[in-house]
């Protein structure tokens, strides 16, 4: 049996009366592309920022590794080899592509305020280890011909990329989509697709949220569903479509 | 630092060797001292404010503890003005860290009421302890600096001498914000969210851009006391606090270049406004130096208005479509005779 690289035991999570995350335990294997889908307002975004410590949990654990993630701050949880990216895009639109993806390697060099202030010699040769690391990503991604380019004029498709990127900079073990399809066409979410593939090559698990059913049926390796904040189904992405309980929480009774 | 930044130094060096040839006049050369010190206090203002995303209303009092710092030890107790200055800096590291804490791990815009009632309190204090401070008399006979024995005893010494720091200090910032640690500050500034789920400290980032800046105004202070031998409370208001994020805010917020431009025009101003004002007079018209304040705030509205990057990032614009369309005027005429 494959191991898990994530684990939720019981988390839940209220704001104020509205109980957003509700009981929810669910594993997610190593290597795989685990698909969070539901209904809007069903909870995955949640899931999501509990998981990154951007909110806490009302109570429940979350077990990385074999690390609790409880309690830790999201700089700490992406220094545990957790990346992200945003359901609404968050690129630094003050910076440039390539100074972007350079965020994404903070961690990987550890040089503060003093010497970046004097900037002794080896202090060059790691800036330009940190950018050609950078550059890699870029032509990873293909964005090369953006790569001096405000992020904030990119189109969103392109800026949706970025994003990956910059995560994918921070080399995580584990990587957290949330709807990266939104708003593209139709090439671009095959793109998409392929990208996570690509992704999961690498060893790297994902977990996608996603509410375009064809991309999620299709590189999907386990989906789980949840509406009102609860599991209603998990299994392979077969038997999730043939779920009844999915089939009216999709189609409403 | 980019070539831009290596161009920008080596100008304003060469400007600042040249200056003292040009400006013989002591009074002058002063009102282009209390540039420099400015300026100082300006770039690490910048810093905060530009690629933190905070404000400060009270760098103020962080000038005031480097002068006071400087005055009370070099005179009360003998200390060496580099001991004193020294001690000043670490002090204000303390405070700063004090102040910063409770309010930059909250977001929002905290810092700039928690400056604002440090900055009333270190008036109250430096008006109110006299023992210490002399109270509105201020202290006296302030040693004069001096490096490896040579003494800053002139005008032009002190001149050359200030620039040097803000050169240097223009240098430190520079590469700040191209490193590491610029992008994070920048990152923050684009997302909070997206920079810490890459790894970038957003609270302790904020506290030592804070730290930071505060040192800067440290020095600031330190070496206004050495220059002007005399300290009292009256130009650590928080009128100059205010004053001085007027200068960051008109050169431009983003932009380290914006905030020195800010800092040496706002600084230059009210000699300007004296000549302007014996011009006026010429044809009946009184200028009262009151009316400074008015005009400080007249600029600041035009230039939120219509260059909210501040007026560097305006004028470089300007500079720049202007040569587009010279070139391509040019260009036009040259396909025209073809
Ligand atoms: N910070 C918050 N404060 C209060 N309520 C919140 C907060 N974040 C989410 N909620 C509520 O929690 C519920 C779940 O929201 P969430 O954003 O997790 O849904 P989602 O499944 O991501 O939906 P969508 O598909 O629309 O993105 C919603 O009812 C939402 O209004
Ligand atoms: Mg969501």
């Amino acid at each position: 049996m494959q191991s898990d690289i994530l684990k939720l035991e019981q988390l839940h999570k209220n704001f104020g009366g509205v109980t957003a995350v509700d009981n929810l335990s669910l594993s997610f294997a190593k290597g795989e592309v685990t698909s969070l889908i539901g209904p809007n307002g069903a909870g995955k975004t949640t899931v999501f920022n509990l998981i990154t410590g951007f909110i806490k949990p009302s109570s429940g654990k979350i077990i990385f590794n074999g690390w609790h993630l409880n309690g830790k701050k999201p700089h700490m949880i992406a220094a545990m080899g957790i990346g992200r990216t945003f359901q609404n895009v968050q690129v630094f639109s003050n910076m440039t592509v390539l100074e972007n993806i350079m965020v994404g390697r903070h961690l990987r060099s550890r040089c503060g305020m003093f010497f970046s202030s004097v900037l002794p010699p080896f202090l060059r040769l790691e800036e330009n280890r940190i950018r050609s690391a950078a550059k890699e990503w870029i032509s990873f991604l293909k964005l090369d011909q953006y790569a001096d380019f405000s992020a904030g004029i990119l189109p969103l498709g392109n800026q949706r990329m970025l994003e990956i990127a910059r995560a994918l900079a921070l080399e995580p073990n584990l990587l957290l989509l949330d709807e990266p399809a939104s708003g593209l066409n139709a090439r671009e979410t095959i793109a998409m697709g392929e990208l996570i593939q690509k992704i999961k090559s690498m060893d790297i698990t994902v977990i996608l949220v996603e509410h375009d059913m064809e991309l999620v049926m299709d590189i999907s390796d386990r989906v789980a569903v949840i509406n009102f904040g609860r599991l209603i189904a998990e299994g392979t992405p077969k038997e999730v479509q043939q779920n009844p309980d999915v089939i009216t929480a999709y189609l409403g009774t | 630092m980019k070539q831009k930044d290596y161009i920008g130094i080596a100008a304003l060096t060469t400007l600042i060797i040249i200056v003292p040839y040009l400006v013989t006049n002591d009074y002058y050369l002063g009102v282009l001292i209390f540039t420099a010190l400015n300026c100082l206090a300006c770039i690490g203002l910048c810093l905060l404010m530009g690629y933190a995303g905070q404000i400060s209303i009270g760098h103020g009092a962080f000038i005031a503890i480097g002068a006071y710092a400087s005055a009370i030890l070099t005179t009360k107790l003998g200390w060496s003005p580099w001991a004193a200055m020294g001690f000043g800096v670490v002090t204000v590291i303390f405070v700063a860290f004090f102040v910063g804490i409770p309010t930059l791990r909250l977001k929002g815009h905290y810092l700039a009421m928690a400056t604002l009632g440090f900055a009333s309190i270190v008036h109250i204090v430096s008006v109110a302890a006299v023992g210490f401070t002399g109270g509105p008399s201020g202290i006296m006979n302030i040693p004069r600096l001096s490096i490896f024995g040579f003494q800053l005893n002139s005008d032009v010494k002190f001149f050359y001498f200030s620039w040097a720091i803000v050169i240097a200090g223009l240098y430190l910032a520079v590469n700040l914000i191209y490193s590491r640690v610029g992008r994070g500050l920048k990152a923050i500034h684009g997302s909070q969210d997206a920079a810490s789920s890459l790894g970038v400290n957003i609270t302790v980032y904020k506290i030592k851009i804070f730290v930071l800046s505060a040192i800067y105004a440290s020095i600031s202070g330190s070496l206004y006391a050495h220059y002007v031998l005399y300290i009292d409370p009256g130009p650590f208001d928080v009128m100059h606090s205010v004053l001085l994020v007027t200068m960051v805010a008109v050169g431009g917020i983003h932009n380290i270049w914006g905030a020195l431009t800010g800092a040496i025009l706002l600084s230059l101003l009210p000699e300007f406004l004296s000549f302007l004002s014996d011009y006026l007079q010429g044809f009946g018209i009184r200028y009262k130096t009151d009316y400074d304040t008015l005009v400080y705030g007249a600029i600041l509205l035009l230039i939120m208005l219509f260059l909210p990057e501040g007026l560097f990032d305006g004028l470089y614009r300007s500079i720049k479509a202007v040569f587009n369309l010279k070139n391509r005027l040019m260009k036009g005429r040259s396909q025209g005779a073809v």
